[in-house]
């Protein structure tokens, strides 16, 4: 058992470093010029709403790769905390929205209103939808800003601590634990679509791009500032997770993922590296999602329903599991490309008597290619870099995959 | 002989029937008066006379007379039966004779009985009817009585009960008149006889005569409450304060509660220069405030005073609210109440047992669905999510071998087969292509398999259209099979049910009995060990692959029988199947058939809950199996020792 990656300590490459600081120059960049473009005109408020989603989605993939790329743990339910998040922010949106156009309703009655009598007034204006006008319990929070800020952290953390907590502790692995993560989303969904969730049901919350206070700022301002923001969101959180999988923390996390019995042998406690890596993923998608939903403008719970998670998983093995940048590069490459095709973007192609429409084919090309992708070229796009890094450098440790490194493959009927 | 009978005929109407006292229209010449212009008094007196005639010809007649087709001809001052009126030409019957005729319409003059009437005579034409030689009238005629029930209908019904000759019938109108008596019969030892004969009926019309019998109203009173009492009402318990007030303000018995809606109201009626008694508008901006204000007005005198909740509740405290029976006879409200509860078991056993009927229904369907999937993930431990679209597959197969064949049960009967081959098909495709290089990477199985089912779903939208196709079950699958009145299950359930338990014995035969099964078995434990003892293990995965990719097919044929046929349709079923065979445990066909059945139970039983919400038992049930999980994390029937580590 001499095999060179299984003793020697994972090297942190200077590709590694040079990666954050690539890609953080990259986004800086990046930023920037959509910045010159839009002040100028030359991109559409829209398409700086969809670039600043696509961030945020970026955000989500990189916290996706950590837990599934570098921990091993497919989740298929992150997308859940990525609505809760969505939701946690939305109701103080709402919320405190639907307070300013009462306020102004009620200022032309003869008497001013009573706190009762204005809560019932939002209460009905919000609630009217779903054929109600109490507050339910969950909304106790709504009208602080500050503690709903709270909830898009604690929320999604608190239902991972708890969900990571109970399977982690059992044992669950694998597959079972994707098909698990799969049910948990699945049933958040189906518990969101009533109508007496205290969430709308299927409504969802609307009118999400309206900020209050911000009620005389245009959407162009307010759309590249949430772009910034969420740019921010990015860097800020690339770089957390570059740390986390840097240095033992991510060397351990690594072992987790290739064998996870030997790394418990040797002594770690695996179920609370485990849990670290989900939580704290989770936390990041939350947040992801709370930047996300203002500039959607709306929320419901067919975003948090399992195909969404999916996709997420299908972006960062596109793009590359195992590093940062290439969840990044898959995210944004693939729902860009998904908009540009479903969008009607592509030009449609004449196939004789048959015309090949794009909105129509482009789920089959994409499934299609990620097909191609897991079969022939399991390092996703980001492996390109490494053909690059290898004919510069051929004598390098090559990093093996999530799959590639563990010793079950060896070990197996072959 | 056409002569002949047209002569014989034309006699036997042209001639008065002999030996008979009077005919039809004499009666009525009797009454004209009251056949004219009838009232709902008056009406009694004719009616009875023709029924005291005892004269076929009398229900054609009711008949006839409550369809308001009877005239009066002013030629001859009799009564006719009105058979077609056209350009002035009015053609008539004789009542008596039937002999048809023509005559000036303006000479006619139309009998209108009004509602109440015609109900009069309704009632009559019911004991002819039930009489009637015709059994489906005379069944009409008891579903009239069961409709509106009325004490009259008992004698009739009684009398007609001994004649009857058919046994069905004749138990139905005992069943009725037993009915009929226990809420108007005359004595009250009748009626508790008839009551406890209801006992164990879970019929509604059961149900509805013992309710009917224990209607009450509400009463408030001082003292002790009088009359036979059905319950005592103690304010905040059995009903809330707030409405037991408002009963005592509908009475007259306290001074209405003021609301702050009300004492908005009157404060802006009372606004004087920006200002309510003295106290600026601005201020008024909590109920306090406003309160004050308020009863600043009243004592003012503008507005009635407001009532405190000290009032409200010595109000409540100096009365006592109850409800008493509309029936009087304490006796017959007991066994009534008594037989209620009777009832109210049986039909509560029966709603069980018409539960377990669908809870069994369901756990068939997610069986079917998940046991292909418990021989490609549970056997091989290939993670497969195109399994919901190989259920789509053959699903569409069953629909357009419909479109080609219109004959339903041939259809069918080609569609199982070919479902089976064309998913099977698909699967071996897709084994030999993808998934055969992915054997030791299950997770970047689940997704390549994944990116195959979207393209697959997205395939299907393209080809058939986002719209549900129907998939039409033959005449002999359509119905249900009806136990009772609660209990009843549909023939396309019983039959997937069937489907079910048959896949269930051929899988176990193929896995255990079989040399395929043998060599499944082998590989799926040690392919390395199978592969030296000369079984291909190549050969046996594909074999695999097809047979679970098959019986998907052949699950699709039969759901799509229950459901529609949509592009999303296994995409609907693909967590749940997982799940199924995830609960059951792995590499178990026993264990997909616990798993099925445990999800269907609890499925069904969380629904009955709260029936309107399926959504909630769908959250509650998945809940429900992740914390399952926790503690039984291979399944109810896990495997032990190496086999488990496969």
């Amino acid at each position: 058992m001499t095999d060179a990656t299984m003793t020697l300590p994972h090297r942190t490459p200077p590709v590694r470093q040079t990666s954050t600081f690539g890609f953080l120059a990259a986004l800086a960049v990046f930023a920037v010029t959509v910045t010159v473009l839009a002040e100028q005109g030359a991109i559409s408020t829209s398409f700086v709403k969809t670039l600043g989603k696509t961030l945020c989605l970026c955000l989500a993939a990189v916290a996706m790769d950590v837990v599934w790329g570098y921990t091993g743990i497919l989740s298929l339910g992150h997308m859940a905390f990525f609505g809760l998040g969505g939701y946690a922010i939305g109701m103080w949106l709402m919320y405190a929205r639907t307070e300013g156009l009462v306020v102004q309703s009620l200022a032309s009655q003869p008497l001013p209103p009573t706190p009762g009598e204005l809560r019932d007034a939002i209460g009905s204006q919000i609630f009217g939808v779903v054929g109600s006008s109490d507050f339910p319990l969950i909304w106790m929070f709504a009208d602080s800003l500050f503690l709903q800020l709270m909830m898009v952290v604690l929320v999604p953390g608190m239902l991972a601590l708890v969900f990571g907590w109970l399977a982690f502790r059992s044992r669950v692995t694998g597959v079972y634990l994707s098909i698990l993560t799969q049910a948990m989303t699945l049933a958040l969904a189906l518990y969101l679509f009533q109508n007496d969730s205290g969430l709308r049901g299927n409504n969802g919350l609307s009118g999400l791009q309206n900020i209050p206070g911000f009620e005389n700022t245009s959407q162009a301002a307010l759309s590249l500032g949430f772009f910034w923001a969420s740019a921010v969101a990015l860097a800020l959180g690339y770089l957390l997770f570059a740390w986390v999988v840097s240095g033992r923390m991510g060397s351990v996390l690594r072992a987790v993922r290739d064998d996870e019995a030997r790394v418990r042998f040797l002594g770690y406690h695996v179920e609370s590296f485990k849990l670290f890596a989900f939580v704290l993923t989770a936390v990041v998608t939350g947040i992801a999602g709370a930047l996300y939903y203002p500039q959607a403008g709306i929320i419901n719970p067919n975003e948090i329903a399992p195909i969404a998670s999916i996709y997420l998983a299908v972006w960062v093995a596109i793009g590359g599991r195992g590093r940062l940048y290439g969840a990044v590069i898959g995210a944004a490459f693939v729902s860009l490309l998904s908009s540009w095709f479903t969008g009607g973007g592509a030009p449609a192609i004449a196939l004789g008597g048959y015309s090949l429409q794009w909105t129509d084919w482009w789920l089959v090309l994409l499934g299609l290619s990620f097909v191609a992708v897991t079969l022939f070229a399991p390092k996703g796009i980001g492996g390109l870099v490494d053909l690059i890094a290898d004919r510069r450098r051929p004598d390098r440790q090559g990093d093996y995959g999530p799959d590639k490194g563990a010793k079950r493959a060896e070990e197996g009927a072959e | 002989m056409l002569r002949i009978l047209i002569l014989a005929l034309g006699v036997l109407t042209l001639l008065p029937t002999p030996g008979r006292a009077q005919d039809l229209q004499t009666i009525l010449q009797l009454h004209t008066e009251e056949v004219e212009n009838p009232g709902r008094q008056t009406v009694g007196v004719v009616i009875e006379d023709l029924i005291a005639a005892e004269m076929p010809v009398v229900p054609v007649f009711l008949t006839h007379w409550q369809d308001r087709e009877i005239v009066l001809n002013a030629e001859d001052g009799r009564f006719y039966a009105l058979v077609d009126d056209a350009d002035g030409q009015a053609t008539i019957r004789d009542l008596d004779t039937g002999a048809e005729s023509t005559v000036a319409a303006p000479a006619l003059t139309e009998v209108r009985p009004n509602g109440g009437v015609r109900r009069e005579i309704a009632a009559a034409l019911v004991r002819f009817q039930l009489s009637d030689p015709a059994p489906a009238n005379r069944r009409a005629a008891l579903d009239a009585i069961a409709r509106q029930p009325d004490a009259d209908q008992i004698a009739p019904l009684a009398a007609s009960v001994e004649d009857e000759e058919d046994e069905v019938i004749r138990a139905d109108k005992e069943r009725l008149l037993n009915i009929l008596t226990a809420r108007y019969g005359d004595t009250t030892e009748a009626r508790i006889t008839a009551i406890e004969r209801l006992s164990g009926r879970i019929t509604p019309d059961a149900r509805a005569a013992l309710s009917q019998v224990l209607t009450t109203s509400d009463q408030i009173g001082t003292g002790e409450p009088d009359g036979n009492v059905a319950q005592v009402y103690t304010p905040g318990d059995e009903i809330t304060r707030a409405e037991a007030y408002g009963r005592l303000v509908d009475e007259g018995l306290a001074p209405a509660p003021v609301s702050p809606a009300a004492i908005r109201d009157a404060l802006i009626a009372n606004i004087e220069d920006g200002a309510i008694a003295g106290v600026p508008v601005a201020e008024m901006n909590t109920d306090a405030a406003r309160r004050d204000a308020y009863e600043r007005l009243a004592e003012a005198g503008t507005v009635p005073p407001f009532v405190p909740d000290e009032q409200i509740d010595a109000a409540l405290e100096s009365h006592v609210f109850y409800a008493v029976y509309d029936e009087d006879d304490p006796l017959v409200t007991d066994a009534a109440r008594a037989t209620l509860r009777s009832v109210d078991t049986q039909v509560s056993l029966n709603k069980t047992a018409d539960l377990a009927l669908d809870a069994l229904s369901l756990a068939s369907i997610y069986f079917l669905a998940a046991i292909g999937l418990a021989i490609t993930f549970g056997v091989m431990g290939v993670i497969n999510m195109a399994h919901g679209e190989f259920i789509m597959m053959g699903a569409y197969t069953g629909y357009v071998v419909q479109q080609i064949v219109p004959d339903y049960t041939l259809s069918l009967i080609i569609a199982l087969p070919l479902a089976f081959v064309v998913a099977g098909a698909a699967g071996i495709a897709m084994e030999r292509l993808v998934i055969r290089h992915l054997y030791h990477r299950p997770l970047e199985t689940l997704l390549a398999t994944f990116g195959i089912s979207i393209a697959l779903q997205q395939l299907a939208k393209n080809i058939f259209g986002t719209q549900a196709r129907p998939l039409t079950a033959p005449d002999w699958l359509s119905g249900q099979l009806v136990f009772n009145e609660l209990v009843a299950i549909s023939y396309i359930r019983i039959a997937i049910f069937v489907l079910a338990g048959l896949f269930l014995a051929l899988l176990l035969f193929i896995l255990r009995r079989t040399r395929l099964g043998l060599e499944v078995r082998a590989v799926t434990q040690n392919r390395g060990m199978a592969a030296s003892m000369g079984i291909d293990p190549d050969k046996i995965n594909m074999a695999t692959f097809g047979l679970g990719s098959g019986i998907a097919g052949i699950a699709g044929v039969a759901i799509g029988l229950y459901a529609q046929v949509t592009s999303e349709m296994g995409a609907n079923y693909i967590v749940q199947s997982f799940m199924t065979v995830v609960v059951g445990g792995v590499g178990n066909v026993w264990g997909t058939l616990a798993g099925a059945g445990l999800i269907g139970v609890l499925q069904k039983s969380i629904e009955s809950m709260n029936p309107s919400n399926t959504l909630a038992a769908q959250t509650y049930m998945i809940l429900f199996i992740i914390i399952f999980i926790q503690f039984r994390p291979r399944g109810i029937v896990a495997l032990r020792g190496r086999a488990a580590e496969a």
